[in-house]
């Protein structure tokens, strides 16, 4: 079981990601010497910032394919996704007013996509199959004439699943609704381009690849349509006029260069965090009863997500937990005291999404890290079954399914 | 979540986990919980049939830190006392014992149900009233 005096190791890495050294070091003069306001136009102060500013514009621009004009700062993800579906549902609310999502989306589209209900906004919740993986045809059929977006993550951020983009891009073309995509666990990590995958808005964010947090943005597409979107908050209307306040200088700076590492390094870290990942599930799964979650090829090569039967994922993770960093599907590790709605929605049973972990890697994962993570997760499994009744109960060869269970 | 030593310790070291022969007359089993709600904690007592004592008590539990540490901590207080005294366990001296923070009080009701359950089960084996 896990010592105090063992390092650190970090298999989160979809909560967020370390900064990169090499991205702290490109901030650091943004925060004393070049302290400018980037919308201070008549000062050299003012220059310094806004130069820096267009700069990172263009390195975040060339990671994802855009030009650097349809790049609009914003304060993370979760505002970026705010500002794209509420601000596509104000700008558009003549021409109609239906959303179409995915059950599995990240809290920060379906809770807004929930506020927009209340204001007479329709949202259809697709389901997913098994795998995570939307359905097509099932996609299609729910455009109506009224539809004005369709808004689906790339990856998911519990499972890794990656969802059929660019077809996805075609059907939304095809019936001229725009595509918005929530793409914070895939931009940075695997390449992106959004004109092939057909977005028109796409939501991301720094502290996913290595840049820091508090800065996040919205590509929001200029050409062929030109797509607008209602600001959300009032200002000074910075941002071309859709996300006013003042600019996060340091932290553009960092997410710049953490783009521009990002496409250097691109290839070198798939290769390294799939072939970290595949050990790491290739010997979990040798333990019995242990379930996969997710599609085994649609999918981030950092990420895994598996359930070990009969086995409760917070107290699982109590006995590694003073050394190793991870993330459960089990409703005692969550605020809302509910097991993981993604599980559920790929149809596993409570018990199952009780009994899950997720492990993701990144490009400062060592084999080390992954070895040790391992061998104390199998004793950790170990030792909580030792500990479980219906692991006792399943050895002796109990139906589970057929047990009345006192429910509380 | 920053759990108490006293929880951790009971996490890490849990005393009197195993099983206890369901089949002897002497022994009391309550099983509650369901794996869907993420936590089933099963805790037998034997009773001396003399002087009504409990003298041994074992649990397993299918749940998170604090229900293991519940349920061992119950296996602690039950050695040594008779079936009335095990009765009047409350749920908030688990919660007491153990600083149990608020959304995790419901671990210390499932043991204070698997105590009564436990009881109750011997009591009818052996065809007693409960007093």
């Amino acid at each position: 079981m896990s010592k105090k005096d063992k390092k650190l190791i970090y298999l989160d890495n979809n909560a967020t990601t370390p900064m990169d050294p090499r991205v702290l070091e490109t901030m650091v003069p943004y925060f004393t010497q070049k302290f400018g306001n980037a919308a201070s136009r008549n000062h050299p102060f003012g220059w310094v910032a806004e130069e820096a500013v267009d700069y990172a514009r263009e390195q975040i621009a060339k990671l994802i394919g855009a030009d650097p004009r349809e790049i609009i700062f914003t304060s993370g993800a979760t505002e970026s996704d705010n500002l794209a579906i509420k601000g596509v549902a104000e700008m558009y609310k003549r021409k109609g007013n239906h959303i179409i999502t995915l059950e599995t989306e990240h809290k920060a589209v379906l809770d807004t996509c929930k506020a927009l209900e209340k204001t007479g906004v329709e949202v259809t919740y697709l389901k997913v199959n098994r795998q995570g993986l939307v359905d097509l045809a099932e996609l299609e059929a729910a455009i109506r004439p009224t539809t004005i977006l369709v808004s689906i993550m790339y990856a998911n951020n519990e499972i890794g699943v990656l969802q059929p983009m660019k077809e996805i891009g075609v059907l939304c073309a095809k019936h001229g609704v725009l595509f918005m995509s929530d793409a914070t666990q895939a931009v940075g990590k695997i390449p992106v381009d959004v004109k092939d995958l057909g977005v028109h808005l796409m939501a991301f964010t720094g502290h996913k690849m290595y840049g820091p947090k508090g800065i996040g943005a919205l590509y929001v597409r200029r050409r062929s349509p030109r797509v607008k979107v209602t600001a959300q908050m009032d200002g000074g209307g910075h941002e071309r006029g859709m996300r006013s306040g003042t600019l996060n200088v340091p932290g553009i700076v960092g997410f710049g260069r953490a783009a521009e590492v990002a496409m250097q390094d691109m290839e070198k870290d798939i290769a390294h965090v799939t072939r970290l990942r595949d050990k790491l599930e290739t010997e979990l799964m040798k333990m019995e009863e242990v379930v996969f979650n997710g599609h085994k090829e649609h999918r981030m090569p950092h990420v895994t997500n598996l359930s070990f039967k009969h086995v409760e994922g917070e107290g699982l993770m109590m006995t590694f937990n003073e050394n190793i960093a991870l993330s459960s599907g089990s409703a005692c590790t969550s605020a809302s005291l509910e097991p993981s709605y993604v599980l559920k929605a790929l149809g596993l049973g409570d018990d199952l999404a009780h009994s899950s972990l997720r492990m993701s890697l990144g490009r400062f994962t060592t084999e080390e890290d992954v070895d040790y993570a391992i061998e104390a997760i199998r004793n950790g499994v170990n030792h909580m079954r030792d500990l479980s009744p219906i692991w006792e109960m399943y050895k002796e060869g109990v139906d589970l399914d057929s047990v009345e269970w006192a429910e509380h | 979540m920053a759990y108490s030593d006293k929880l951790l310790d009971h996490f890490k070291h849990p005393k009197n986990v195993g099983t206890l022969d369901k089949s002897k007359k002497t022994v009391g089993t309550g099983l509650v919980g369901a794996p869907e709600c993420g936590d089933v904690m099963r805790l037998q007592i034997e009773v001396d049939d003399e002087t009504k004592v409990i003298k041994d008590a074992k649990f397993k539990t299918f749940g998170c830190g604090s229900a293991i540490a519940s349920s061992s901590l119950a296996t602690e207080w039950l050695k040594g006392k008779t079936l009335d005294e095990a009765s009047s366990i409350d749920n908030m001296d688990i919660v007491e014992e153990l600083e149990l923070p608020p959304v995790k009080i419901h671990c210390s009701v499932l043991a204070e149900d698997a105590i009564k359950s436990a009881i109750e089960d011997y009591r009818q084996k052996n065809g007693l009233e409960e007093e």
